[in-house]
Protein backbone atom coordinates (compact mmCIF):
# COMPACT_ATOMS: atom_id res chain seq x y z
CA UNK A 1 0.00 0.00 0.00
CA UNK A 2 1.63 3.23 -1.04
CA UNK A 3 -1.21 5.73 -0.61
CA UNK A 4 -2.34 6.60 2.89
CA UNK A 5 -4.55 9.35 4.13
CA UNK A 6 -2.97 9.94 7.54
CA UNK A 7 -4.92 11.16 10.52
CA UNK A 8 -3.81 14.65 11.40
CA UNK A 9 -1.50 13.56 14.20
CA UNK A 10 0.65 11.57 11.80
CA UNK A 11 1.79 14.79 10.20
CA UNK A 12 3.65 15.73 13.40
CA UNK A 13 5.73 12.63 13.73
CA UNK A 14 9.03 12.96 11.97
CA UNK A 15 12.32 11.14 12.28
CA UNK A 16 13.87 10.53 15.68
CA UNK A 17 15.24 13.81 16.91
CA UNK A 18 17.90 14.67 19.47
CA UNK A 19 16.74 15.71 22.92
CA UNK A 20 16.46 19.46 23.23
CA UNK A 21 15.82 22.20 25.74
CA UNK A 22 13.44 24.83 24.42
CA UNK A 23 14.13 28.05 26.32
CA UNK A 24 11.18 30.06 25.00
CA UNK A 25 7.68 28.56 25.04
CA UNK A 26 4.64 30.82 25.36
CA UNK A 27 1.64 29.46 27.26
CA UNK A 28 -1.66 31.36 27.25
CA UNK A 29 -4.68 30.99 29.52
CA UNK A 30 -7.77 29.54 27.82
CA UNK A 31 -9.39 32.60 29.34
CA UNK A 32 -8.54 34.90 32.23
CA UNK A 33 -11.90 34.18 33.82
CA UNK A 34 -11.56 30.43 33.68
CA UNK A 35 -7.92 29.88 34.55
CA UNK A 36 -6.50 33.02 36.18
CA UNK A 37 -9.43 34.38 38.20
CA UNK A 38 -9.11 31.56 40.75
CA UNK A 39 -5.78 33.16 41.74
CA UNK A 40 -6.89 36.78 41.50
CA UNK A 41 -8.64 38.62 44.33
CA UNK A 42 -12.26 39.63 43.68
CA UNK A 43 -11.21 43.26 43.70
CA UNK A 44 -8.94 42.74 40.69
CA UNK A 45 -11.45 40.58 38.88
CA UNK A 46 -13.82 43.53 39.09
CA UNK A 47 -10.99 45.79 37.93
CA UNK A 48 -10.50 43.70 34.78
CA UNK A 49 -14.21 43.88 34.03
CA UNK A 50 -14.54 47.61 34.70
CA UNK A 51 -11.27 49.09 33.48
CA UNK A 52 -9.68 46.36 31.38
CA UNK A 53 -6.00 45.39 31.24
CA UNK A 54 -4.22 48.60 30.27
CA UNK A 55 -0.55 48.46 29.28
CA UNK A 56 1.76 51.44 29.35
CA UNK A 57 1.32 52.40 25.71
CA UNK A 58 -1.25 55.14 25.39
CA UNK A 59 -4.77 54.86 24.12
CA UNK A 60 -4.70 51.54 22.38
CA UNK A 61 -5.51 47.94 23.01
CA UNK A 62 -3.29 45.05 22.06
CA UNK A 63 0.09 45.29 20.37
CA UNK A 64 1.27 48.41 18.55
CA UNK A 65 1.56 46.64 15.16
CA UNK A 66 -0.56 43.97 13.47
CA UNK A 67 1.36 40.70 13.71
CA UNK A 68 2.62 38.64 10.76
CA UNK A 69 0.03 35.95 11.50
CA UNK A 70 -3.14 36.01 13.65
CA UNK A 71 -2.28 36.06 17.40
CA UNK A 72 1.39 36.20 16.23
CA UNK A 73 1.00 32.44 15.97
CA UNK A 74 1.72 29.54 13.68
CA UNK A 75 -1.50 28.96 11.80
CA UNK A 76 -1.18 25.25 12.45
CA UNK A 77 -0.99 25.77 16.23
CA UNK A 78 -4.68 26.39 16.93
CA UNK A 79 -5.81 23.53 19.19
CA UNK A 80 -8.50 21.37 17.51
CA UNK A 81 -10.57 21.63 20.71
CA UNK A 82 -10.63 25.43 20.37
CA UNK A 83 -8.87 28.30 22.09
CA UNK A 84 -5.84 30.29 21.07
CA UNK A 85 -2.46 28.73 20.26
CA UNK A 86 -0.49 27.82 23.37
CA UNK A 87 -3.57 27.35 25.55
CA UNK A 88 -3.90 23.56 25.40
CA UNK A 89 -1.22 21.44 27.10
CA UNK A 90 -2.39 18.23 25.42
CA UNK A 91 -2.06 19.73 21.96
CA UNK A 92 1.30 21.32 22.85
CA UNK A 93 2.58 17.86 23.79
CA UNK A 94 1.24 16.37 20.56
CA UNK A 95 2.45 19.09 18.21
CA UNK A 96 5.65 20.26 19.86
CA UNK A 97 7.00 18.60 23.03
CA UNK A 98 6.79 14.99 21.81
CA UNK A 99 7.75 15.19 18.10
CA UNK A 100 10.56 17.70 18.74
CA UNK A 101 11.79 15.67 21.72
CA UNK A 102 11.70 18.61 24.14
CA UNK A 103 13.08 17.36 27.46
CA UNK A 104 13.13 20.78 29.10
CA UNK A 105 10.80 23.64 28.19
CA UNK A 106 10.94 27.10 29.75
CA UNK A 107 7.58 28.87 29.98
CA UNK A 108 7.59 32.60 29.26
CA UNK A 109 4.03 33.84 29.73
CA UNK A 110 3.30 37.11 27.92
CA UNK A 111 0.35 39.47 28.48
CA UNK A 112 0.85 38.59 32.08
CA UNK A 113 0.54 41.75 34.14
CA UNK A 114 3.95 43.16 33.20
CA UNK A 115 4.09 46.70 31.88
CA UNK A 116 0.62 47.63 33.14
CA UNK A 117 0.02 51.22 34.11
CA UNK A 118 -1.74 50.37 37.38
CA UNK A 119 1.07 49.07 39.59
CA UNK A 120 -1.04 47.30 42.20
CA UNK A 121 -2.98 45.52 39.50
CA UNK A 122 0.28 44.61 37.72
CA UNK A 123 1.57 42.98 40.90
CA UNK A 124 -1.67 41.07 41.53
CA UNK A 125 -1.88 39.79 37.95
CA UNK A 126 1.80 38.73 37.83
CA UNK A 127 1.32 36.80 41.05
CA UNK A 128 -1.83 35.12 39.70
CA UNK A 129 -0.03 34.20 36.47
CA UNK A 130 2.71 32.54 38.52
CA UNK A 131 0.13 30.46 40.40
CA UNK A 132 -1.54 29.66 37.07
CA UNK A 133 1.74 28.36 35.60
CA UNK A 134 1.89 25.79 38.39
CA UNK A 135 -1.80 24.86 38.28
CA UNK A 136 -2.23 24.48 34.53
CA UNK A 137 1.26 23.63 33.28
CA UNK A 138 4.18 22.57 35.47
CA UNK A 139 2.16 20.41 37.89
CA UNK A 140 0.81 18.49 34.90
CA UNK A 141 3.95 18.34 32.76
CA UNK A 142 7.34 17.80 34.45
CA UNK A 143 9.25 18.76 31.28
CA UNK A 144 8.03 22.35 31.65
CA UNK A 145 9.54 24.89 34.06
CA UNK A 146 8.04 28.24 35.03
CA UNK A 147 9.28 31.83 35.06
CA UNK A 148 8.82 34.14 38.02
CA UNK A 149 6.83 36.88 36.30
CA UNK A 150 7.42 40.14 38.17
CA UNK A 151 5.87 43.64 37.85
CA UNK A 152 9.32 45.07 37.17
CA UNK A 153 8.38 48.76 37.27
CA UNK A 154 7.72 48.20 40.97
CA UNK A 155 10.94 46.75 42.39
CA UNK A 156 9.52 46.27 45.90
CA UNK A 157 6.63 44.12 44.65
CA UNK A 158 9.00 42.29 42.29
CA UNK A 159 11.36 41.36 45.11
CA UNK A 160 8.41 40.13 47.17
CA UNK A 161 7.32 37.89 44.28
CA UNK A 162 10.85 36.52 43.76
CA UNK A 163 11.12 35.72 47.46
CA UNK A 164 7.71 34.06 47.43
CA UNK A 165 8.81 31.69 44.65
CA UNK A 166 12.49 31.30 45.53
CA UNK A 167 12.21 27.91 47.24
CA UNK A 168 9.94 26.40 44.57
CA UNK A 169 12.16 24.57 42.09
CA UNK A 170 9.40 24.79 39.49
CA UNK A 171 10.53 28.38 38.87
CA UNK A 172 13.89 28.56 37.13
CA UNK A 173 14.23 32.23 36.18
CA UNK A 174 12.93 35.74 36.74
CA UNK A 175 11.20 37.14 33.64
CA UNK A 176 11.48 40.78 32.50
CA UNK A 177 10.56 42.39 29.19
CA UNK A 178 13.03 44.49 27.25
CA UNK A 179 10.85 47.57 26.78
CA UNK A 180 10.63 49.06 30.23
CA UNK A 181 10.05 52.58 31.55
CA UNK A 182 13.81 53.16 31.85
CA UNK A 183 16.82 51.19 30.56
CA UNK A 184 17.00 48.01 32.63
CA UNK A 185 20.48 48.70 34.04
CA UNK A 186 19.23 51.71 35.98
CA UNK A 187 19.05 51.63 39.74
CA UNK A 188 15.30 51.47 40.16
CA UNK A 189 15.62 47.85 38.93
CA UNK A 190 18.65 46.88 41.03
CA UNK A 191 16.65 45.26 43.86
CA UNK A 192 15.30 42.77 41.30
CA UNK A 193 18.82 41.69 40.36
CA UNK A 194 19.86 41.50 43.98
CA UNK A 195 16.87 39.24 44.77
CA UNK A 196 17.51 37.04 41.73
CA UNK A 197 21.15 36.63 42.70
CA UNK A 198 20.14 35.76 46.25
CA UNK A 199 17.59 33.22 44.98
CA UNK A 200 20.20 31.75 42.64
CA UNK A 201 18.09 32.10 39.49
CA UNK A 202 19.00 33.89 36.24
CA UNK A 203 17.13 36.93 34.97
CA UNK A 204 15.66 36.50 31.50
CA UNK A 205 14.87 39.60 29.45
CA UNK A 206 12.40 38.73 26.73
CA UNK A 207 12.11 41.09 23.76
CA UNK A 208 8.91 43.14 23.68
CA UNK A 209 6.99 44.96 26.40
CA UNK A 210 5.28 48.24 27.08
CA UNK A 211 7.65 51.03 28.00
CA UNK A 212 5.58 53.69 26.29
CA UNK A 213 8.48 54.49 23.94
CA UNK A 214 9.10 53.40 20.34
CA UNK A 215 11.07 50.21 19.83
CA UNK A 216 13.75 52.14 17.92
CA UNK A 217 16.00 54.94 19.05
CA UNK A 218 14.75 56.97 16.09
CA UNK A 219 11.01 57.24 16.65
CA UNK A 220 7.91 55.23 15.86
CA UNK A 221 8.40 53.03 12.80
CA UNK A 222 5.70 52.41 10.19
CA UNK A 223 5.81 48.64 9.84
CA UNK A 224 5.67 45.43 11.86
CA UNK A 225 8.85 44.29 10.15
CA UNK A 226 10.60 47.29 11.69
CA UNK A 227 9.41 46.25 15.12
CA UNK A 228 10.69 42.72 14.45
CA UNK A 229 14.21 43.92 13.70
CA UNK A 230 13.86 46.60 16.40
CA UNK A 231 13.89 43.94 19.12
CA UNK A 232 17.60 43.40 18.47
CA UNK A 233 18.23 47.13 18.75
CA UNK A 234 16.22 47.36 21.96
CA UNK A 235 17.99 44.40 23.53
CA UNK A 236 21.36 45.98 22.68
CA UNK A 237 20.28 49.02 24.67
CA UNK A 238 19.24 46.80 27.57
CA UNK A 239 22.55 44.98 27.60
CA UNK A 240 24.58 48.16 27.22
CA UNK A 241 22.71 49.71 30.13
CA UNK A 242 23.24 46.65 32.33
CA UNK A 243 26.97 46.53 31.63
CA UNK A 244 27.71 50.25 31.92
CA UNK A 245 25.55 50.81 35.02
CA UNK A 246 27.73 48.19 36.67
CA UNK A 247 25.12 45.62 37.70
CA UNK A 248 27.57 42.78 37.04
CA UNK A 249 30.09 44.44 39.37
CA UNK A 250 27.43 44.95 42.02
CA UNK A 251 25.93 41.45 41.64
CA UNK A 252 28.85 39.23 40.66
CA UNK A 253 26.81 35.99 40.55
CA UNK A 254 24.02 37.44 38.41
CA UNK A 255 23.26 35.63 35.15
CA UNK A 256 21.26 37.37 32.42
CA UNK A 257 19.56 35.63 29.49
CA UNK A 258 18.45 37.72 26.52
CA UNK A 259 15.46 36.02 24.91
CA UNK A 260 14.15 36.34 21.36
CA UNK A 261 16.36 39.12 20.10
CA UNK A 262 18.71 37.08 17.90
CA UNK A 263 22.41 37.14 18.66
CA UNK A 264 24.56 38.01 15.63
CA UNK A 265 24.60 41.66 16.71
CA UNK A 266 26.50 40.89 19.89
CA UNK A 267 30.12 40.78 18.64
CA UNK A 268 30.07 44.23 16.95
CA UNK A 269 28.31 45.75 19.97
CA UNK A 270 31.01 44.38 22.25
CA UNK A 271 33.75 45.65 19.89
CA UNK A 272 32.30 49.15 20.01
CA UNK A 273 31.89 49.04 23.78
CA UNK A 274 35.45 47.83 24.32
CA UNK A 275 36.91 50.46 22.02
CA UNK A 276 35.09 53.32 23.71
CA UNK A 277 35.72 51.92 27.19
CA UNK A 278 39.45 52.19 26.53
CA UNK A 279 39.07 55.93 25.95
CA UNK A 280 36.24 56.75 28.37
CA UNK A 281 36.38 54.37 31.30
CA UNK A 282 36.64 57.26 33.75
CA UNK A 283 33.09 58.25 32.76
CA UNK A 284 31.53 55.10 34.24
CA UNK A 285 34.29 53.83 36.50
CA UNK A 286 33.88 50.36 35.02
CA UNK A 287 37.08 48.44 35.72
CA UNK A 288 37.04 45.59 33.22
CA UNK A 289 36.37 45.47 29.50
CA UNK A 290 32.61 45.45 28.76
CA UNK A 291 33.07 42.26 26.72
CA UNK A 292 34.47 40.51 29.78
CA UNK A 293 31.31 41.16 31.79
CA UNK A 294 29.26 39.98 28.82
CA UNK A 295 31.24 36.76 28.52
CA UNK A 296 30.94 36.06 32.25
CA UNK A 297 27.29 36.93 32.81
CA UNK A 298 25.26 36.81 29.60
CA UNK A 299 23.48 34.02 27.70
CA UNK A 300 21.26 34.42 24.64
CA UNK A 301 18.48 32.32 23.16
CA UNK A 302 18.89 31.50 19.49
CA UNK A 303 15.49 32.30 18.02
CA UNK A 304 14.84 34.05 15.72
CA UNK A 305 18.09 32.77 14.29
CA UNK A 306 19.80 35.04 11.77
CA UNK A 307 19.90 33.44 8.31
CA UNK A 308 22.89 34.77 6.33
CA UNK A 309 23.30 33.43 2.80
CA UNK A 310 26.80 32.29 3.72
CA UNK A 311 26.01 30.08 6.72
CA UNK A 312 29.64 30.09 7.83
CA UNK A 313 29.18 33.68 8.93
CA UNK A 314 26.73 32.45 11.55
CA UNK A 315 29.33 29.97 12.82
CA UNK A 316 31.92 32.77 13.03
CA UNK A 317 29.51 34.80 15.11
CA UNK A 318 28.78 31.91 17.46
CA UNK A 319 32.51 31.28 17.75
CA UNK A 320 32.94 34.78 19.19
CA UNK A 321 29.94 34.57 21.53
CA UNK A 322 30.85 31.05 22.66
CA UNK A 323 29.17 27.69 21.97
CA UNK A 324 28.49 27.51 25.70
CA UNK A 325 26.48 30.75 25.74
CA UNK A 326 23.64 30.12 23.32
CA UNK A 327 20.40 28.46 24.38
CA UNK A 328 18.20 26.91 21.73
CA UNK A 329 14.62 28.22 21.65
CA UNK A 330 11.67 27.72 19.30
CA UNK A 331 9.23 30.47 20.42
CA UNK A 332 6.36 27.96 20.11
CA UNK A 333 3.54 28.65 19.25
CA UNK A 334 4.51 31.93 17.59
CA UNK A 335 4.78 32.30 13.83
CA UNK A 336 8.53 32.96 13.78
CA UNK A 337 9.08 29.51 15.33
CA UNK A 338 12.51 27.92 14.74
CA UNK A 339 12.37 24.19 13.95
CA UNK A 340 15.17 22.42 15.87
CA UNK A 341 15.83 20.11 12.92
CA UNK A 342 16.20 22.96 10.41
CA UNK A 343 17.20 26.13 12.21
CA UNK A 344 20.96 25.60 12.43
CA UNK A 345 22.15 24.17 9.11
CA UNK A 346 25.82 24.14 10.02
CA UNK A 347 28.33 21.32 10.11
CA UNK A 348 29.07 21.35 13.84
CA UNK A 349 30.47 18.79 16.22
CA UNK A 350 28.26 16.56 18.36
CA UNK A 351 29.55 18.32 21.46
CA UNK A 352 28.66 21.75 20.07
CA UNK A 353 25.22 20.52 19.08
CA UNK A 354 24.61 18.94 22.48
CA UNK A 355 25.67 22.13 24.27
CA UNK A 356 23.63 24.50 22.18
CA UNK A 357 20.50 22.36 22.06
CA UNK A 358 20.55 21.04 25.61
CA UNK A 359 23.50 21.20 27.99
CA UNK A 360 23.89 24.99 28.10
CA UNK A 361 20.29 25.29 29.32
CA UNK A 362 20.84 22.61 31.95
CA UNK A 363 23.88 24.52 33.18
CA UNK A 364 22.42 28.03 33.26
CA UNK A 365 19.27 26.80 35.01
CA UNK A 366 21.27 24.56 37.37
CA UNK A 367 19.21 21.49 36.42
CA UNK A 368 20.30 17.88 36.08
CA UNK B 1 6.98 9.04 -11.18
CA UNK B 2 3.86 6.97 -11.24
CA UNK B 3 0.20 7.75 -11.02
CA UNK B 4 -1.61 7.30 -7.72
CA UNK B 5 -5.35 7.35 -7.20
CA UNK B 6 -5.72 9.25 -3.95
CA UNK B 7 -9.45 9.87 -3.51
CA UNK B 8 -12.85 9.68 -5.10
CA UNK B 9 -13.71 13.11 -6.48
CA UNK B 10 -17.02 13.14 -4.59
CA UNK B 11 -15.03 13.00 -1.31
CA UNK B 12 -12.86 15.92 -2.34
CA UNK B 13 -15.15 18.91 -2.96
CA UNK B 14 -14.00 22.44 -3.88
CA UNK B 15 -12.46 24.17 -0.86
CA UNK B 16 -11.15 20.95 0.65
CA UNK B 17 -7.55 19.85 1.15
CA UNK B 18 -5.88 16.63 2.21
CA UNK B 19 -2.45 15.51 3.34
CA UNK B 20 -1.46 12.27 1.57
CA UNK B 21 1.51 9.98 2.06
CA UNK B 22 2.53 8.83 -1.41
CA UNK B 23 5.49 6.47 -1.59
CA UNK B 24 6.66 7.85 1.76
CA UNK B 25 6.39 11.47 0.65
CA UNK B 26 3.96 13.87 2.34
CA UNK B 27 1.96 15.58 -0.41
CA UNK B 28 -0.67 18.28 0.12
CA UNK B 29 -3.57 18.15 -2.35
CA UNK B 30 -5.95 21.09 -2.73
CA UNK B 31 -9.25 21.44 -4.54
CA UNK B 32 -9.49 25.14 -5.33
CA UNK B 33 -12.79 26.00 -6.99
CA UNK B 34 -12.84 22.67 -8.77
CA UNK B 35 -9.21 22.79 -9.88
CA UNK B 36 -6.75 20.39 -8.25
CA UNK B 37 -3.20 21.13 -7.10
CA UNK B 38 -0.57 19.03 -5.34
CA UNK B 39 2.58 20.24 -3.55
CA UNK B 40 5.24 18.53 -1.49
CA UNK B 41 4.07 19.24 2.06
CA UNK B 42 7.36 20.67 3.26
CA UNK B 43 8.18 24.34 3.19
CA UNK B 44 11.67 24.67 1.66
CA UNK B 45 12.51 27.38 4.20
CA UNK B 46 12.19 25.56 7.54
CA UNK B 47 9.91 22.62 6.91
CA UNK B 48 6.48 24.01 7.85
CA UNK B 49 3.48 21.86 6.93
CA UNK B 50 2.03 23.56 3.84
CA UNK B 51 -1.32 21.77 4.03
CA UNK B 52 -1.99 23.90 7.13
CA UNK B 53 -1.26 27.11 5.23
CA UNK B 54 -3.64 29.90 4.33
CA UNK B 55 -4.78 30.24 0.70
CA UNK B 56 -4.75 33.85 -0.33
CA UNK B 57 -4.32 35.90 -3.48
CA UNK B 58 -1.63 37.99 -5.06
CA UNK B 59 -1.30 41.58 -3.93
CA UNK B 60 0.78 43.81 -6.16
CA UNK B 61 1.41 47.53 -5.91
CA UNK B 62 2.62 49.31 -9.06
CA UNK B 63 3.20 52.40 -6.91
CA UNK B 64 2.54 53.48 -3.31
CA UNK B 65 -1.19 53.77 -2.64
CA UNK B 66 -2.31 51.66 -5.61
CA UNK B 67 -2.94 47.97 -5.08
CA UNK B 68 -4.07 45.16 -7.32
CA UNK B 69 -5.47 41.90 -5.96
CA UNK B 70 -5.54 38.97 -8.32
CA UNK B 71 -5.51 35.20 -8.46
CA UNK B 72 -7.63 34.67 -5.32
CA UNK B 73 -6.89 31.39 -3.46
CA UNK B 74 -3.90 30.53 -5.68
CA UNK B 75 -1.18 31.75 -3.33
CA UNK B 76 -0.40 29.50 -0.36
CA UNK B 77 1.12 31.08 2.77
CA UNK B 78 3.22 28.76 4.93
CA UNK B 79 1.66 28.58 8.42
CA UNK B 80 5.00 29.37 10.08
CA UNK B 81 7.01 32.22 8.59
CA UNK B 82 4.57 33.24 5.89
CA UNK B 83 6.59 32.33 2.78
CA UNK B 84 4.14 32.49 -0.14
CA UNK B 85 3.97 29.89 -2.90
CA UNK B 86 2.20 29.77 -6.24
CA UNK B 87 0.08 26.60 -6.05
CA UNK B 88 0.50 26.14 -9.83
CA UNK B 89 4.29 25.94 -9.77
CA UNK B 90 5.39 25.47 -6.15
CA UNK B 91 7.69 28.47 -6.57
CA UNK B 92 7.85 31.11 -3.85
CA UNK B 93 6.83 34.57 -4.91
CA UNK B 94 9.86 36.34 -3.44
CA UNK B 95 12.67 33.95 -4.40
CA UNK B 96 11.22 31.63 -7.04
CA UNK B 97 14.50 30.06 -8.14
CA UNK B 98 15.89 29.35 -4.66
CA UNK B 99 12.88 28.79 -2.41
CA UNK B 100 10.47 26.42 -4.16
CA UNK B 101 8.60 23.30 -3.26
CA UNK B 102 7.82 20.43 -5.58
CA UNK B 103 4.55 20.70 -7.53
CA UNK B 104 2.94 17.52 -8.87
CA UNK B 105 0.51 16.94 -11.70
CA UNK B 106 -3.02 16.13 -10.56
CA UNK B 107 -5.87 15.01 -12.79
CA UNK B 108 -9.42 13.77 -12.53
CA UNK B 109 -9.91 10.43 -14.23
CA UNK B 110 -13.06 8.41 -14.61
CA UNK B 111 -13.15 4.92 -13.16
CA UNK B 112 -13.49 3.36 -16.61
CA UNK B 113 -9.98 4.56 -17.55
CA UNK B 114 -8.47 3.65 -14.19
CA UNK B 115 -9.64 0.08 -14.25
CA UNK B 116 -7.72 -0.36 -17.48
CA UNK B 117 -4.68 1.80 -16.78
CA UNK B 118 -1.46 1.16 -14.86
CA UNK B 119 -2.71 2.89 -11.72
CA UNK B 120 -2.25 2.18 -8.05
CA UNK B 121 -5.30 2.39 -5.80
CA UNK B 122 -5.20 0.04 -2.89
CA UNK B 123 -6.94 1.96 -0.13
CA UNK B 124 -10.38 1.96 -1.65
CA UNK B 125 -12.13 0.26 -4.50
CA UNK B 126 -12.47 1.99 -7.85
CA UNK B 127 -15.75 1.73 -9.66
CA UNK B 128 -16.25 2.32 -13.35
CA UNK B 129 -18.91 4.99 -12.95
CA UNK B 130 -17.17 7.42 -10.62
CA UNK B 131 -14.39 10.01 -11.03
CA UNK B 132 -11.14 9.96 -9.09
CA UNK B 133 -8.28 12.28 -8.14
CA UNK B 134 -4.98 11.02 -9.58
CA UNK B 135 -1.60 12.43 -8.50
CA UNK B 136 1.46 11.87 -10.70
CA UNK B 137 4.21 11.60 -8.10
Amino acid sequence: MNVQVPVREDGFVTTQRIAIADCDIHPYPKSLEKEVYPFLEKRWQRHVETYGVRPRQGYQRGPAYPKGQPDASRRDAYPPAGGRPGSDLGFMRLQHLDPNNVRLGILNPLRNGQGLQNQDFAGALCRAINDWQIAEWTSKEPRLKASIVVPYEDAVASVREIERRATDKTFVQVLLLSRSAEPLGQRRYWPIYEAAERAGVPVAVHAFGYGGYPVTGGGWPSFYVEEMVGHAQCSQSVLTSMVLEGIFVRYPKLRVILVEAGFAWLPPLAWRLDKLWARMKDETGLERLPSEYIRDHVWLTTQPMEEPDTRRHLADTIEWIGWDRLLFATDYPHWDFDDPARALPLPISDAQRHNLFFANAQAVYSLG
Amino acid sequence: MSKHVVAALKDFPPGSRKLMMIDGRPIAVFNIKGELFALLNRCPHQGGSLVDGHLTGLVEAPEPGRYRYSRPSEILRCPWHGWEFDVRTGKSWCEPSRIRTRAYEVAVEVGQQLVEGPYVAETFSVTVEESYVVVDA
